[in-house]
Protein backbone atom coordinates (compact mmCIF):
# COMPACT_ATOMS: atom_id res chain seq x y z
CA UNK A 1 0.00 0.00 0.00
CA UNK A 2 2.58 2.01 1.16
CA UNK A 3 5.58 3.43 -1.42
CA UNK A 4 7.51 5.46 1.40
CA UNK A 5 7.12 2.63 3.84
CA UNK A 6 10.62 1.85 5.23
CA UNK A 7 11.07 5.65 5.15
CA UNK A 8 12.08 6.81 8.84
CA UNK A 9 12.35 9.32 11.06
CA UNK A 10 15.99 9.87 10.82
CA UNK A 11 15.56 11.18 7.17
CA UNK A 12 12.92 13.12 7.93
CA UNK A 13 14.04 14.93 10.88
CA UNK A 14 17.46 15.38 9.56
CA UNK A 15 17.06 18.48 7.33
CA UNK A 16 15.04 20.38 10.35
CA UNK A 17 18.09 19.76 12.95
CA UNK A 18 20.49 20.63 10.91
CA UNK A 19 18.71 24.00 9.90
CA UNK A 20 17.94 24.76 13.19
CA UNK A 21 20.24 22.88 15.14
CA UNK A 22 22.91 25.23 16.70
CA UNK A 23 26.20 23.58 18.34
CA UNK A 24 28.30 24.74 20.88
CA UNK A 25 30.89 23.70 23.74
CA UNK A 26 29.60 24.26 27.44
CA UNK A 27 32.25 24.89 29.93
CA UNK A 28 33.22 21.87 30.79
CA UNK A 29 33.65 20.56 27.33
CA UNK A 30 30.01 18.87 26.60
CA UNK A 31 28.66 19.53 23.73
CA UNK A 32 25.24 21.02 24.19
CA UNK A 33 23.15 20.52 20.72
CA UNK A 34 20.00 22.35 19.99
CA UNK A 35 17.53 20.66 18.78
CA UNK A 36 13.78 22.09 18.83
CA UNK A 37 11.93 19.14 17.52
CA UNK A 38 8.72 17.97 18.35
CA UNK A 39 8.61 15.83 20.91
CA UNK A 40 6.60 12.96 18.72
CA UNK A 41 7.98 14.03 15.68
CA UNK A 42 8.08 10.47 14.93
CA UNK A 43 4.44 10.09 15.07
CA UNK A 44 3.80 13.17 13.30
CA UNK A 45 6.31 12.29 10.37
CA UNK A 46 3.73 8.86 9.69
CA UNK A 47 0.71 10.66 10.00
CA UNK A 48 1.39 12.74 7.64
CA UNK A 49 2.17 9.86 5.56
CA UNK A 50 -1.13 8.36 6.37
CA UNK A 51 -2.69 11.72 5.75
CA UNK A 52 -0.99 11.61 2.25
CA UNK A 53 -2.33 8.43 1.71
CA UNK A 54 -6.08 9.24 2.37
CA UNK A 55 -5.67 11.95 0.03
CA UNK A 56 -4.49 9.93 -2.73
CA UNK A 57 -7.42 7.75 -2.30
CA UNK A 58 -9.52 10.33 -2.12
CA UNK A 59 -10.60 9.58 1.32
CA UNK A 60 -11.85 11.90 4.53
CA UNK A 61 -10.43 10.77 7.63
CA UNK A 62 -12.30 11.63 10.82
CA UNK A 63 -10.67 10.64 14.51
CA UNK A 64 -13.92 10.82 17.21
CA UNK A 65 -12.53 10.94 20.87
CA UNK A 66 -13.95 10.59 23.89
CA UNK A 67 -13.91 8.89 26.83
CA UNK A 68 -15.22 5.45 27.05
CA UNK A 69 -19.02 4.67 27.21
CA UNK A 70 -20.00 7.96 25.57
CA UNK A 71 -21.33 6.36 22.35
CA UNK A 72 -19.19 6.78 19.58
CA UNK A 73 -19.91 3.46 18.21
CA UNK A 74 -23.27 4.38 18.77
CA UNK A 75 -23.40 7.52 17.05
CA UNK A 76 -21.14 5.20 14.05
CA UNK A 77 -23.46 3.04 13.98
CA UNK A 78 -26.37 6.00 13.22
CA UNK A 79 -24.38 7.48 11.16
CA UNK A 80 -23.36 4.00 8.92
CA UNK A 81 -27.56 3.61 8.50
CA UNK A 82 -27.92 7.43 7.44
CA UNK A 83 -25.20 7.48 4.90
CA UNK A 84 -24.51 4.02 3.71
CA UNK A 85 -26.42 4.41 0.48
CA UNK A 86 -24.69 7.90 -0.36
CA UNK A 87 -21.18 6.85 0.67
CA UNK A 88 -18.27 4.29 1.17
CA UNK A 89 -17.19 4.38 4.69
CA UNK A 90 -15.10 2.30 6.90
CA UNK A 91 -14.04 1.90 10.11
CA UNK A 92 -10.74 1.68 12.17
CA UNK A 93 -11.89 0.66 16.29
CA UNK A 94 -9.48 1.28 18.82
CA UNK A 95 -9.72 -0.84 21.83
CA UNK A 96 -7.32 -2.54 24.73
CA UNK A 97 -9.65 -5.67 23.88
CA UNK A 98 -12.10 -7.21 22.41
CA UNK A 99 -13.13 -7.28 18.57
CA UNK A 100 -16.85 -6.51 19.79
CA UNK A 101 -16.79 -2.54 18.11
CA UNK A 102 -15.61 -4.06 14.73
CA UNK A 103 -18.29 -6.66 14.83
CA UNK A 104 -20.88 -4.34 15.33
CA UNK A 105 -19.78 -2.03 12.42
CA UNK A 106 -19.66 -5.34 10.80
CA UNK A 107 -23.10 -6.06 11.39
CA UNK A 108 -23.87 -2.68 9.88
CA UNK A 109 -22.44 -4.04 6.37
CA UNK A 110 -19.65 -2.08 6.41
CA UNK A 111 -16.06 -3.12 6.61
CA UNK A 112 -14.40 -2.57 9.93
CA UNK A 113 -10.47 -3.03 11.38
CA UNK A 114 -10.15 -3.45 14.90
CA UNK A 115 -6.82 -2.34 16.60
CA UNK A 116 -6.01 -3.92 20.32
CA UNK A 117 -3.89 -1.73 21.77
CA UNK A 118 -3.31 -4.02 24.99
CA UNK A 119 -2.31 -2.12 27.65
CA UNK A 120 -1.88 1.38 25.60
CA UNK A 121 -3.97 4.28 26.23
CA UNK A 122 -4.29 5.56 22.87
CA UNK A 123 -3.65 4.84 19.00
CA UNK A 124 -0.58 6.43 17.21
CA UNK A 125 0.13 6.87 13.73
CA UNK A 126 1.77 3.83 13.52
CA UNK A 127 -0.94 1.52 14.32
CA UNK A 128 -3.57 3.51 12.15
CA UNK A 129 -0.44 2.74 9.53
CA UNK A 130 -0.58 -1.05 10.35
CA UNK A 131 -4.40 -0.87 10.16
CA UNK A 132 -4.48 0.82 6.73
CA UNK A 133 -2.64 -2.19 5.21
CA UNK A 134 -6.00 -4.55 5.87
CA UNK A 135 -8.69 -1.79 4.32
CA UNK A 136 -8.79 -1.13 0.19
CA UNK A 137 -8.63 3.09 0.95
CA UNK A 138 -9.86 2.76 -2.76
CA UNK A 139 -13.50 1.63 -1.75
CA UNK A 140 -14.17 4.30 1.11
CA UNK A 141 -15.15 7.92 1.05
CA UNK A 142 -14.80 8.21 4.32
CA UNK A 143 -12.74 7.05 7.23
CA UNK A 144 -13.75 6.93 10.57
CA UNK A 145 -10.86 6.13 13.04
CA UNK A 146 -12.40 5.52 16.79
CA UNK A 147 -9.72 6.20 18.90
CA UNK A 148 -9.64 4.07 22.77
CA UNK A 149 -11.85 5.33 24.85
CA UNK A 150 -10.15 8.22 27.51
CA UNK A 151 -10.28 11.85 27.92
CA UNK A 152 -6.67 12.80 28.27
CA UNK A 153 -3.85 10.83 25.72
CA UNK A 154 -5.55 10.37 22.57
CA UNK A 155 -5.20 14.06 22.17
CA UNK A 156 -1.86 14.43 22.12
CA UNK A 157 -1.25 11.58 18.62
CA UNK A 158 -1.84 13.25 15.28
CA UNK A 159 -3.18 9.86 13.38
CA UNK A 160 -3.24 11.89 10.21
CA UNK A 161 -6.82 12.48 10.28
CA UNK A 162 -8.11 15.66 8.93
CA UNK A 163 -10.45 16.66 11.55
CA UNK A 164 -11.42 15.29 15.10
CA UNK A 165 -14.11 15.04 16.78
CA UNK A 166 -15.12 15.21 20.24
CA UNK A 167 -18.16 13.71 22.27
CA UNK A 168 -19.50 14.15 25.59
CA UNK A 169 -22.46 12.68 26.96
CA UNK A 170 -24.87 14.26 29.48
CA UNK A 171 -23.96 12.00 31.97
CA UNK A 172 -20.40 12.98 32.14
CA UNK A 173 -21.48 16.21 33.69
CA UNK A 174 -21.24 19.92 31.95
CA UNK A 175 -17.91 20.77 33.47
CA UNK A 176 -16.07 18.17 30.97
CA UNK A 177 -14.71 20.88 28.84
CA UNK A 178 -13.34 23.04 31.78
CA UNK A 179 -11.68 19.58 33.02
CA UNK A 180 -10.21 17.83 30.14
CA UNK A 181 -9.48 21.09 28.01
CA UNK A 182 -6.48 19.89 25.88
CA UNK A 183 -9.28 17.69 24.21
CA UNK A 184 -11.79 19.63 23.85
CA UNK A 185 -9.84 22.50 22.36
CA UNK A 186 -8.55 19.73 19.67
CA UNK A 187 -12.40 19.34 18.76
CA UNK A 188 -13.41 20.55 15.19
CA UNK A 189 -16.95 19.56 16.07
CA UNK A 190 -18.10 18.73 19.65
CA UNK A 191 -21.15 16.30 19.85
CA UNK A 192 -22.89 16.18 23.09
CA UNK A 193 -24.64 12.80 22.73
CA UNK A 194 -27.71 10.71 24.77
CA UNK A 195 -30.17 13.68 24.58
CA UNK A 196 -32.46 11.60 25.34
CA UNK A 197 -30.91 11.22 28.99
CA UNK A 198 -31.86 14.54 29.64
CA UNK A 199 -35.18 14.05 30.47
CA UNK A 200 -33.68 11.85 33.82
CA UNK A 201 -30.88 14.04 34.36
CA UNK A 202 -31.75 17.45 35.45
CA UNK A 203 -28.26 18.46 36.65
CA UNK A 204 -26.85 18.85 33.07
CA UNK A 205 -27.39 22.00 31.26
CA UNK A 206 -26.26 22.09 27.33
CA UNK A 207 -25.48 25.58 27.64
CA UNK A 208 -23.32 25.16 29.90
CA UNK A 209 -21.44 22.36 28.50
CA UNK A 210 -21.10 24.67 25.16
CA UNK A 211 -20.19 27.64 27.24
CA UNK A 212 -16.92 25.37 28.71
CA UNK A 213 -15.82 24.26 25.37
CA UNK A 214 -16.06 28.25 24.26
CA UNK A 215 -14.14 29.59 27.04
CA UNK A 216 -11.28 27.23 25.95
CA UNK A 217 -11.19 29.58 22.54
CA UNK A 218 -13.20 26.86 20.50
CA UNK A 219 -15.40 28.12 17.68
CA UNK A 220 -15.57 24.48 16.42
CA UNK A 221 -19.82 23.47 16.71
CA UNK A 222 -21.49 22.39 19.83
CA UNK A 223 -24.45 19.90 18.45
CA UNK A 224 -26.84 18.50 21.37
CA UNK A 225 -27.24 14.52 19.32
CA UNK A 226 -29.29 11.48 20.72
CA UNK A 227 -27.84 8.61 18.75
CA UNK A 228 -31.04 6.71 19.99
CA UNK A 229 -34.03 8.88 19.45
CA UNK A 230 -32.30 10.53 16.12
CA UNK A 231 -32.09 14.30 18.05
CA UNK A 232 -29.46 16.25 16.33
CA UNK A 233 -28.10 14.08 14.25
CA UNK A 234 -29.07 16.41 11.14
CA UNK A 235 -26.47 18.57 12.52
CA UNK A 236 -24.03 15.85 12.80
CA UNK A 237 -24.69 14.65 9.39
CA UNK A 238 -24.88 17.81 7.82
CA UNK A 239 -21.40 18.74 9.15
CA UNK A 240 -20.05 15.36 7.92
CA UNK A 241 -21.57 15.69 4.24
CA UNK A 242 -19.84 19.41 4.91
CA UNK A 243 -16.52 17.69 5.15
CA UNK A 244 -16.82 15.70 2.26
CA UNK A 245 -17.48 18.14 0.13
CA UNK A 246 -14.66 20.33 1.48
CA UNK A 247 -12.02 17.31 1.42
CA UNK A 248 -13.32 17.13 -2.45
CA UNK A 249 -12.46 20.52 -3.33
CA UNK A 250 -9.18 20.60 -1.79
CA UNK A 251 -8.32 17.74 -3.05
CA UNK A 252 -9.11 18.84 -6.94
CA UNK A 253 -6.81 22.15 -5.60
CA UNK A 254 -4.09 19.35 -4.11
CA UNK A 255 -4.45 20.59 -0.91
CA UNK A 256 -4.90 18.84 2.59
CA UNK A 257 -6.12 19.75 6.03
CA UNK A 258 -5.20 19.00 9.70
CA UNK A 259 -7.62 19.38 12.41
CA UNK A 260 -8.15 23.25 13.39
CA UNK A 261 -6.02 22.80 16.37
CA UNK A 262 -2.87 20.91 15.64
CA UNK A 263 0.79 21.54 17.56
CA UNK A 264 3.31 22.95 15.68
CA UNK A 265 5.01 19.39 15.10
CA UNK A 266 2.21 18.33 13.45
CA UNK A 267 1.89 21.18 10.62
CA UNK A 268 5.44 20.53 9.85
CA UNK A 269 4.62 17.34 8.64
CA UNK A 270 1.65 18.60 6.69
CA UNK A 271 2.01 16.50 3.13
CA UNK A 272 0.66 17.98 -0.17
CA UNK B 1 -0.10 7.44 30.98
CA UNK B 2 1.09 8.23 27.39
CA UNK B 3 4.28 9.64 29.15
CA UNK B 4 6.01 6.53 28.56
CA UNK B 5 5.14 6.56 24.52
CA UNK B 6 6.25 10.24 24.73
CA UNK B 7 9.65 9.40 26.60
CA UNK B 8 10.42 6.47 24.18
CA UNK B 9 9.79 8.77 21.17
CA UNK B 10 12.05 11.11 22.75
CA UNK B 11 14.65 8.81 23.90
CA UNK B 12 14.36 7.58 20.17
CA UNK B 13 15.40 11.14 19.02
CA UNK B 14 18.21 11.71 21.32
CA UNK B 15 19.76 8.20 20.35
CA UNK B 16 19.67 9.24 16.94
CA UNK B 17 21.35 12.41 17.29
CA UNK B 18 24.15 11.53 19.70
CA UNK B 19 24.81 8.49 17.07
CA UNK B 20 25.34 11.40 14.30
CA UNK B 21 27.23 13.73 16.79
CA UNK B 22 29.61 10.37 17.12
CA UNK B 23 28.36 10.71 21.38
CA UNK B 24 29.97 8.47 24.18
CA UNK B 25 27.56 9.37 26.22
CA UNK B 26 24.08 11.84 26.88
CA UNK B 27 24.64 13.78 30.12
CA UNK B 28 21.58 16.13 29.99
CA UNK B 29 18.19 15.84 27.67
CA UNK B 30 16.28 19.42 27.56
CA UNK B 31 12.41 19.03 26.90
CA UNK B 32 10.10 22.11 26.74
CA UNK B 33 6.55 21.63 27.74
CA UNK B 34 3.62 23.56 27.86
CA UNK B 35 0.42 22.70 29.98
CA UNK B 36 -1.80 22.34 27.07
CA UNK B 37 0.29 19.64 25.41
CA UNK B 38 -1.31 16.85 27.53
CA UNK B 39 2.00 15.91 28.47
CA UNK B 40 2.54 15.62 32.50
CA UNK B 41 5.93 16.72 33.50
CA UNK B 42 6.15 14.87 36.17
CA UNK B 43 4.98 11.35 34.64
CA UNK B 44 7.53 12.16 32.19
CA UNK B 45 10.19 11.99 34.61
CA UNK B 46 9.16 9.03 36.37
CA UNK B 47 8.71 7.21 32.93
CA UNK B 48 12.24 8.59 31.76
CA UNK B 49 13.96 6.72 34.92
CA UNK B 50 12.57 3.73 33.28
CA UNK B 51 12.88 4.09 29.76
CA UNK B 52 16.49 5.95 29.62
CA UNK B 53 18.00 2.39 30.79
CA UNK B 54 20.27 0.28 29.14
CA UNK B 55 19.94 3.70 26.20
CA UNK B 56 22.64 6.27 25.07
CA UNK B 57 20.88 8.48 28.01
CA UNK B 58 21.22 5.66 30.84
CA UNK B 59 22.68 8.35 33.19
CA UNK B 60 21.21 11.82 31.43
CA UNK B 61 19.08 14.48 33.47
CA UNK B 62 15.91 15.18 32.07
CA UNK B 63 15.22 18.95 32.55
CA UNK B 64 11.65 19.95 31.70
CA UNK B 65 11.14 23.50 30.96
CA UNK B 66 7.49 24.77 31.78
CA UNK B 67 6.00 27.50 29.46
CA UNK B 68 3.71 29.71 30.29
CA UNK B 69 -0.51 29.90 28.50
CA UNK B 70 -0.56 32.91 26.38
CA UNK B 71 -3.04 33.99 23.90
CA UNK B 72 -3.75 36.78 21.56
CA UNK B 73 -6.32 38.12 20.88
CA UNK B 74 -8.07 37.81 17.16
CA UNK B 75 -10.23 40.75 17.78
CA UNK B 76 -8.62 43.47 19.94
CA UNK B 77 -4.82 41.96 19.50
CA UNK B 78 -4.14 42.04 23.02
CA UNK B 79 -1.94 39.18 24.39
CA UNK B 80 -2.60 37.78 27.82
CA UNK B 81 -1.46 35.26 30.09
CA UNK B 82 -4.45 32.64 31.26
CA UNK B 83 -5.34 29.15 32.57
CA UNK B 84 -5.75 26.34 30.41
CA UNK B 85 -9.20 26.06 31.14
CA UNK B 86 -10.22 29.29 30.02
CA UNK B 87 -8.41 30.75 26.97
CA UNK B 88 -10.46 34.23 26.65
CA UNK B 89 -9.13 37.07 25.55
CA UNK B 90 -8.55 39.24 29.29
CA UNK B 91 -8.70 42.23 27.80
CA UNK B 92 -12.08 42.39 25.82
CA UNK B 93 -12.87 38.71 26.73
CA UNK B 94 -13.32 37.45 22.68
CA UNK B 95 -12.65 33.71 23.09
CA UNK B 96 -11.42 34.16 19.43
CA UNK B 97 -8.19 33.81 20.37
CA UNK B 98 -4.88 31.91 19.28
CA UNK B 99 -2.30 30.74 21.97
CA UNK B 100 0.95 31.61 20.95
CA UNK B 101 2.69 29.95 23.86
CA UNK B 102 1.86 27.06 26.29
CA UNK B 103 0.68 24.01 23.62
CA UNK B 104 4.89 23.35 23.05
CA UNK B 105 6.02 19.53 23.14
CA UNK B 106 9.75 20.33 22.04
CA UNK B 107 12.98 18.22 22.45
CA UNK B 108 15.11 21.98 22.89
CA UNK B 109 18.65 20.68 23.72
CA UNK B 110 20.79 17.54 23.79
CA UNK B 111 23.93 17.66 26.31
CA UNK B 112 26.84 14.94 25.49
CA UNK B 113 30.27 13.67 25.28
CA UNK B 114 31.70 12.91 22.13
CA UNK B 115 34.14 10.23 21.51
CA UNK B 116 35.68 12.33 18.85
CA UNK B 117 36.95 14.56 22.16
CA UNK B 118 38.11 11.65 24.06
CA UNK B 119 40.80 10.81 21.12
CA UNK B 120 41.21 14.57 20.39
CA UNK B 121 42.65 15.03 24.50
CA UNK B 122 44.44 12.02 24.61
CA UNK B 123 48.54 12.22 24.90
CA UNK B 124 49.98 10.97 21.91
Amino acid sequence: MCDTCGCNVTQGNQHLIQEGGKHEHTHDGKVAVEVLLNLLSENDHQAGHNREHFDNHQVLAINLMSSPGSGKTRLLESTIDALKEKYRIGVIEGDLETENDAERIRAKGVSAVQITTGTACHLDAHMIHDALHQMDLDSIDILFIENVGNLVCPASFDLGQHRNVTLLSVTEGDDKPSKYPVIFRAADHVLITKSDLLAVLDDFEPEKAESAVRQLAVEAPVSLTSAKSGEGLDLWLSWLEGQIDEQSIRRSEGKTATPKIAPEGQQLYTHG
Amino acid sequence: MHELSVCQAMLTQVEEIARRENARDVTRIVVRIGPLAGVVPDLLQQAFTVARAGTIAAEAELVTEEQPIRVSCLSCGAESDVLPNRLLCKSCGDYRTRVISGDELLLASVELNRLSDERLHRPA
